[in-house]
């Protein structure tokens, strides 16, 4: 149950966005132009991919399986898959370029000074424009916004992963901004 | 400098907007209706909340501008903002602050810290239910915007002056997203 009365049984995020529509109207619209919009040069599934790393390292259960979720659903890949990036990136079949990014991901998720201009360095040379840097730091400053939204008022998340598959599926049709809360 | 080419000179989270308005509308609108629209909390306490937050994740930028922000808020009592960011327990910031501020810094080393007893500690002291979200939502979103501003390098003014002319304006005109200066 989670920590205060929500007035709903909705898992994970949705459960609070239920309870202050207000807020959660930015929240989405944040959601949608950073990890849906076409108008990026990092693909959906590459930004999804980004946001549950992120959910990973900051242990939230909901958001790393809901985002893992719709990033399966892009990038045609199963759960294993998802699971090696999380462990161990550099082993996985992406691009040096998305490594690079994923490397940015763990320092902000300490903190923005942890990034390094090293850091920062290896990514452009790997190809990362200054608006893939700013994005993805935003996304991953973004998600440890989220995950502390959903784990500090204790919401519930369903326990079976796959749930999350189908869900995935339907995020990725629907999108961040207009789709019922209750469905 | 900033690690992105952003206008030099502009501080903060102002230089990465201007860089990108596309997400910065919505960080904006997020920062305008958190701290600035309805409420059980005032102003000046969800200010307090996120300098508390800021500063807690060393956020030289976010620390100062949104203590200075507080400070004007608060008006005769601005004091309260300098000691509750030197020691709260010895300031004159209510029971219930001191619990909700207490939660915000346990969302501010990760969600699962907050503890159903910290919880039922605010609820003793009067905190409700909205109260309590907004606490978790600003820490939340504090944690986003510190590593926003600071993950990418951006300027941060050292002089005081700057920052109490900021406060004054975040204080008095809200959060609209900066333009371009053409």
């Amino acid at each position: 149950m989670a920590h205060i009365n929500l007035g709903n049984e909705l898992p994970g995020i949705r459960g609070p966005m239920a309870f202050r529509p207000e807020t959660a109207k930015p929240l989405n619209e944040l959601a949608e132009i950073l990890l849906r919009d076409d108008n990026n040069t990092l693909s959906r599934g590459e930004r999804e991919l980004i946001a549950t790393y992120v959910s990973y390292l900051n242990d939230c259960f909901f958001c790393q399986n809901a985002h893992g979720g719709i990033a399966q659903y892009y990038l045609q890949c199963d759960m294993q898959f998802i699971d090696g990036v999380k462990k161990d990136f550099n082993s996985m079949s992406v691009t040096d370029k998305m490594k690079a990014l994923l490397s940015i991901a763990a320092s902000v998720q300490k903190g923005g000074r942890f990034v390094t201009a090293e850091q920062i360095e290896a990514a452009k040379n790997a190809g990362a424009t200054d608006i893939e840097i700013h994005d993805t730091v935003l996304i991953e400053a973004a998600f440890c916004m989220f995950n502390r939204y959903v784990d500090g008022l204790g919401t519930s998340a369903p326990s079976d992963r796959n749930y999350y598959i189908g869900r995935g599926k339907q995020r990725a049709e629907e999108g961040y901004l207009h789709f019922d809360l209750y469905k | 400098m900033a690690h992105i080419k952003v206008e030099e000179g502009v501080p903060g989270i102002r230089s990465l907007v201007l860089f990108r308005p596309e997400t910065g509308k919505h960080l904006y609108e997020l920062a305008q209706v958190l701290l600035r629209g309805d409420s059980p909390l005032t102003a000046a306490e969800r200010e307090l909340i996120a300098a508390y937050v800021s500063y807690r994740n060393d956020c030289m930028f976010c620390m100062s501008s949104h203590a200075a922000a507080s400070r004007c808020l608060y008006g005769e009592e601005k004091n309260i903002v300098d000691d509750v960011l030197t020691d709260m327990q010895q300031s004159k910031v209510s029971n219930k602050m001191i619990a909700l501020l207490n939660i915000a810094g346990k969302v501010q080393i990760l969600g699962k810290e907050v503890l159903p007893e910290d919880i039922e500690a605010a609820r003793l002291l009067g905190a409700d239910d909205g109260e309590i979200h907004d606490t978790v939502l600003i820490a939340s979103a504090f944690s986003m915007f510190n590593r926003y501003v600071d993950g990418l390098a951006s300027f941060t003014p050292t002089d005081a002056a700057t920052y109490e002319e900021m406060g004054k304006r975040m204080a008095e005109k809200g959060y609209a997203l900066p333009q371009k200066l053409k």
